[in-house]
């Protein structure tokens, strides 16, 4: 079996438990939505730049949805000593952190999908007219999220208040895809089309490269016992 | 007080090999260190003289702007030696797998707050007047905003480790990061939007030769501070984990 075989044995290992028990996408999907829908109690309707608040609302809602995935999928294999038994697998450290993240990559797309529908029911966004770039923009957004993202479940995942600590390490290190993948939305939304805002889009592609490349050098280290 | 005695009573009856290395590292008084606190007083005693009472008031800013010097020299070592010394110690860590480098890296980090924090405060008080706003999320502004919070992220983790080979690795994983991802924030703010004033540019910026001589000499000033302090911090530490190793020591006896 290949490096990416390996890898996505590890990724359909959570992907299948997910399946079965259907724990966290949901809690994310419902936890997006209500983003969603606090934050049109904060957005007065008839704003003037009412489309410019709607990218920065839905990367909102993404990142703190996201964030509960990730909360999840290195204590999720705290039970049972699975982390034991992870580690012990005949397989470079780095395949185990591209499996971890493959899952994570997965399951906030899943999430995004949904969330993305409701936003654009809520808030009368034509999505479908816009979707491919939408899509592109989301997916490498979600690289660099799942890819910082990842690596930070593993460091977080002994401490005791891993929750909150996870966020305060993730959200600083995430400002450039926020920034970044909430322009080109604007961009791809106005109907200006996805290379409108290229440069964006070049910054949510180093950030990826960038950070997966690093992420894969200092996994080893992490999960050292 | 039971503790105290206990100590005292271990200690006396220690072995030699315990207590022998007195003077080893990070014991007692030394000189350079000295010499290095009374030349960073004497600096900044000097760089205040400089800014306040010698250098030119500013035409159109007036006093105000007297500020300046500061709030560059602070924002020049958040930047510049406080996150690089973090990232290099960070690296050095991982690959020597030292302690000590660990400990320069969050003495550095420590810092790294300071100086921080001066600059975002000093910032807007000079803003308020000047642009009209404290805040603008200008690019400057918001990467020190930004690497502000990752210094307090980078505390926040070695806070929730205990002491050790866990928390140095994990904390060092976090800063090499973060030093990663300050330019890239950089970089994506900077094409959002920027309004602040660019004052050491290739062509050399706006600034009365006496203005900058003032201003390398405040830059100077708190990069001496900025190295004693480290110095003082790091010994600090390099002591109470001495303490600590020799507690164990003689408890386990």
């Amino acid at each position: 079996m290949g490096f990416l075989g390996q890898a996505w044995t590890i990724a359909w290992k959570d992907i299948l438990g997910e399946l079965r028990t259907r724990e966290m996408v949901f809690s994310m999907l419902l936890f997006g939505f209500l983003v969603i829908l606090i934050f049109n109690f904060g957005i007065e309707p008839g704003l003037r730049d009412e489309a410019l608040v709607k990218p920065g609302v839905l990367w909102s809602a993404f990142v703190f949805a996201g964030i509960l995935g990730l909360n999840r999928s290195f204590s999720s294999e705290k039970e049972n000593d699975c982390l034991q038994g992870l580690l012990l697998c005949p397989v470079d450290r780095a395949v185990i952190y591209l499996g971890k993240f493959l899952g994570n990559f997965v399951f906030v797309l899943a999430m995004s999908l949904a969330v993305l529908l409701f936003f654009s029911v809520l808030y009368n966004v034509d999505v479908i007219a816009v979707l491919p770039g939408l899509l592109a923009i989301l997916g490498l957004a979600t690289v660099g999220f799942s890819a910082v993202g990842t690596l930070f479940s593993a460091v977080s995942v002994g401490i005791k208040t891993r929750d909150v600590l996870l966020a305060i390490l993730l959200f600083p290190v995430l400002v450039p895809v926020i920034l970044a993948a909430a322009k080109s939305s604007a961009f791809v939304m106005n109907g200006e089309g996805l290379f409108a805002g290229g440069s964006w889009l070049a910054m949510l592609v180093v950030y990826d490269v960038v950070f997966l490349a690093v992420s894969v050098m200092l996994f080893d280290y992490v999960l050292e016992e | 007080m039971a503790e105290e005695q206990t100590l005292k009573r271990a200690f006396a009856e220690a072995p030699p090999s315990v207590i022998e290395r007195r003077g080893g590292r990070g014991g007692g008084r030394s000189l350079w260190v000295d010499a290095l606190g009374a030349s960073s007083i004497l600096a900044i005693l000097f760089a205040l003289y400089l800014a306040l009472i010698w250098a030119p008031t500013e035409a159109v800013m007036g006093d105000i702007q007297r500020l300046f010097y500061f709030h560059v020299a602070a924002a020049w070592l958040a930047l510049g030696p406080s996150f690089g010394v973090v990232a290099a110690c960070s690296v050095l860590y991982l690959w020597k797998k030292d302690l000590r480098f660990d400990r320069i890296a969050s003495a550095s980090a420590e810092l790294g707050v300071m100086f921080t924090t001066i600059t975002l405060v000093t910032g807007p008080i000079w803003a308020r007047p000047i642009w009209g706003a404290y805040w603008t999320w200008d690019p400057r502004l918001t990467t020190t905003l930004v690497l502000w919070f990752i210094f307090v992220a980078y505390l926040m983790l070695r806070s929730a480790v205990d002491a050790g080979h866990k928390r140095a690795r994990l904390s060092a994983v976090f800063g090499i990061v973060g030093w990663i991802d300050v330019p890239i924030v950089f970089m994506s703010i900077r094409w959002w939007r920027t309004i602040h004033p660019t004052v050491i540019a290739s062509e050399g910026g706006g600034l009365a030769p006496d203005m900058r001589l003032t201003l390398f000499v405040a830059i100077g000033a708190f990069t001496l501070l900025y190295a004693y302090l480290l110095v003082v911090r790091v010994r600090q530490e390099d002591l109470a984990t001495r303490l600590d190793r020799v507690r164990h020591q003689l408890y386990l006896r």
